[in-house]
């Protein structure tokens, strides 16, 4: 069910506000979400202030410098800080995105940071994303064959793999799929643009052939038509990729294959 | 307490097989309902003011009446699967939703019955 408010113990409070840093000239306030199983609290939103002259251009930076130099109890994921593991996602001033790739100019005024929306969270700005990743393993997202394998390697022509580009750069890092209202209303059945992408990118893959049964799976009310071309997918993708036009592929192939 | 392993619970029933007919269905009569709207308010709006006999002597006429059936017929299914969509995204718990899907297959027929009965009755008795 929609839902409009969120559950009580769910509210945010007003957190801890920590201390400045001592003899910093240009200083910015970061708001952050924190919560935490163990003490049995409300989530709280907590300010800290970083000294910008002594920390680094992108989001993550101050993240790191804030967990390092402020408060080593702030949790997230990070990893390779160049966009490419998708551990850093996060919402930041409203908008899913990576922190190690999204520069600290991109937001006006104070940086608020939050867990991605609508995931159990497990602490702080860690979403629990295992059923985004099952999903993902229901698309099975591998090549099928029938054909006896070959000597060598599947053969793909050059005009073949260009299919895959905007497609195969995905780094799953959920923002997409946390964006999108259908997969917050209806997350449990619906696919979400994520795990969709990434259908069909084996979808249009030349030398898959499982095509039919991939399509026989993703034909459902639920699984794919959830999807009402609500574009956040597209608008907020840190990689730049359009998961709603690879939906929209999908549709037109299952009218391709009933018409 | 449960063990199912998250992909199964990912799986759950499988897929249902359809969806593709509903949606192709929806984008057709929106595409439909764009002349029919304009034809059906040009012959309806053309009897305002014109009083009960001036109405019911233009839709005892073919072409109106038609239009108004064409109008009525596509109207309805549209409003039907728009309505489902909208039920089965914000109804999530399952009973309450197949109550309301029920309900919507069958009311949106029921009234565009009265509207086909309705014109079929001055179309035929005039």
């Amino acid at each position: 069910m929609v839902e409009l408010t969120l559950p009580k113990n769910s509210r945010m409070v007003t957190g801890k506000t920590w201390p400045k840093p001592a003899g910093a000239t240009n200083v910015r306030k970061f708001q952050i979400y924190r919560w935490n199983e163990e003490d049995g609290k409300n989530p709280s939103v907590d300010t800290y202030f970083v000294d910008m002259d002594t920390c680094g251009p992108m989001i993550l930076d101050a993240l790191i410098k804030i967990k390092n130099e402020i408060d080593p109890t702030l949790t997230f994921r990070r990893s390779c800080r160049e966009g490419i593991c998708g551990s850093c996602a996060m919402n930041i001033g409203g908008i899913n995105t990576l922190a190690c790739i999204y520069g600290m100019d991109e937001v006006q005024g104070d940086v608020k940071i939050y867990p991605l929306p609508h995931m159990p969270v497990v602490r702080d700005l860690i979403p629990d994303l295992t059923h985004f990743y099952a999903q993902h393993a229901s698309i099975m997202p591998w090549l099928e064959t029938k054909t006896n394998r070959p000597a060598k390697e599947w053969r793909q022509s050059i005009d073949d793999r260009k299919k895959l580009d905007g497609l195969y750069e995905c780094v799953m890092c959920a923002s997409c799929s946390t964006s999108c209202p259908s997969y917050w209303w209806n997350g449990d059945r619906y696919l979400g643009p994520a795990a969709l992408l990434h259908a069909y990118r084996w979808l249009i893959d030349s030398r898959d052939e499982a095509t039919g049964e991939r399509l026989d799976e993703l034909e459902d009310p639920f699984k794919l038509y959830r999807c009402h071309t609500i574009m956040n997918c597209a608008k907020t993708c840190p990689k730049g990729l359009n998961p709603a036009k690879a939906i929209a592929e999908i549709k037109k192939m299952m009218v391709t294959r009933s018409v | 307490m449960s063990y199912q392993t998250d992909r199964s619970r990912v799986s759950g029933l499988g897929s249902a097989k359809k969806g593709t007919e509903h949606w192709v269905s929806q984008r057709v009569s929106a595409i439909a309902l764009i002349p029919l709207a304009v034809l059906f308010l040009y012959t309806f709006i053309g009897t305002l003011g014109d009083g009960h006999a001036a109405v019911v002597a233009k839709y005892a006429e073919p072409i109106p009446a038609i239009i108004a059936v064409m109008f009525i017929l596509v109207l309805f299914r549209h409003l039907r699967l728009g309505v489902q969509v909208v039920i089965e995204d914000y109804i999530s718990d399952h009973t309450t939703q197949l109550r309301m899907l029920i309900l919507n297959m069958l009311v949106w027929r029921g009234v565009a019955i009265v509207g086909l009965f309705a014109i079929a009755k001055i179309a035929f008795s005039a």
